[in-house]
């Protein structure tokens, strides 16, 4: 079973990656500065990576120029601002998007 | 196993993983859906959400399923796609430390939203601190599974179009973005994670770009931390 196979694929490589540093760091002594430094500096980086690794796909040339996505984009960050309520800016963002990529373009 | 469980901690993880509980079942749904639409049940739904337990994964490893991608190039993506997870272990290595048995469930299910819940290592009082951790991070797990097992049963019977509902994973990051954009006053981490990803995307392009974007940004973190210890010598 191929499918059964990739999924446990999926499963080692991600318990791979959260267990490691654990491992790797457990000994606060001889643990570098560094990597403590990066541990604190890094979610906030690695988020703005995932929005962008998220909308990678969009072709600005293409038939609907990313203006769906740039608007829903826009639309959840503003709600965010504006309310700090995510399950509210999530589905209304969504919701938005649903809508106009159906309808519009 | 003695979790030193009681109602209390029970209830206060609990309203902790309200907002999580939401947004799972929204994106376990959004999942199960997307996995369903490609010929996989509640079953293979179920068994991702329990096995890997990554959501931003599991929406990219219903294409690797379904366009029956090699064992190799899974486990790379995988990699790649999580190596965020390095990151966020690295920072709970001391919250966890004293978990015992706990300990290896909780490193298991530290998704985005598990951490973004616990990174400030706050606890309510007269709860036992690991215990309140382990419960939250259980809690979202259940929450993801529902979400996406009932996802797969919907999908198949749904009388609407689903189209655009993948959406709703980047409306979590982008709204995730925003919410520690207007906590943090220093947005020069922030800033440098998404200067780096859109530079690595033009010079990469859309299925390479990440672990280049990875390396600029930890050597540009890394840059700044040398620049401000010098200059504070």
């Amino acid at each position: 079973m191929h499918a059964l196979l990739l999924i446990l694929a999926m499963s080692a490589g991600t318990v791979l990656l959260r267990f490691l540093p654990f491992r790797l760091f457990r000994d606060p002594e001889r643990r570098p500065a560094v990597i403590t430094y990066l541990g604190h500096v890094l979610p906030p980086a690695a988020i703005g990576m995932l929005c962008v690794y998220c909308v990678r796909n969009i072709d600005l040339a293409g038939h609907s120029h990313g203006i769906p996505e740039i608007a829903a984009c826009l639309l959840v960050a503003a709600l965010q601002w504006k309310w700090h309520n995510a399950l509210l800016s999530i589905l209304a963002g969504t919701a938005f998007y649903m809508g106009i990529i159906q309808r519009i373009f | 196993m003695n979790l030193r469980l009681n109602r209390r901690t029970l209830d206060l993880a609990f309203i902790k993983t309200v907002p999580v509980m939401a947004g799972y079942i929204v994106l376990g749904m959004g999942f199960g859906i997307l996995l369903s639409g490609k010929g996989y049940g509640p079953f293979w739904a179920f068994l991702m959400s329990t096995m890997i337990y990554a959501g931003s994964m599991q929406y990219v490893g219903v294409g690797l399923i379904a366009g029956g991608a090699s064992l190799l190039s899974t486990f790379l993506t995988t990699l790649i796609v999580n190596a965020r997870h390095l990151f966020y272990s690295i920072s709970m290595i001391d919250l966890y430390s004293d978990a015992g048995r706990k300990k290896p469930y909780m490193i298991f299910a530290l998704t985005d939203e598990t951490y973004s819940l616990l990174c400030d290592g706050q606890v309510p009082e007269d709860t036992d601190p690991q215990t309140y951790r382990f419960l939250v991070s259980l809690l979202n797990q259940i929450y993801w599974i529902l979400g996406s097992v009932a996802g797969s049963f919907l999908g198949a019977v749904l009388p609407f179009d689903t189209t655009g509902i993948d959406f709703s994973m980047t409306a979590l990051f982008v709204a995730t973005f925003v919410e520690q954009w207007t906590a943090q006053k220093d947005h020069l981490s922030a800033l440098t994670g998404v200067t780096a990803s859109v530079l690595s995307l033009c010079l990469f392009g859309p299925d390479r770009f990440l672990i280049p974007a990875m390396l600029m940004i930890t050597a540009a973190l890394l840059l700044v931390n040398f620049v401000r210890e010098r200059r504070d010598r």
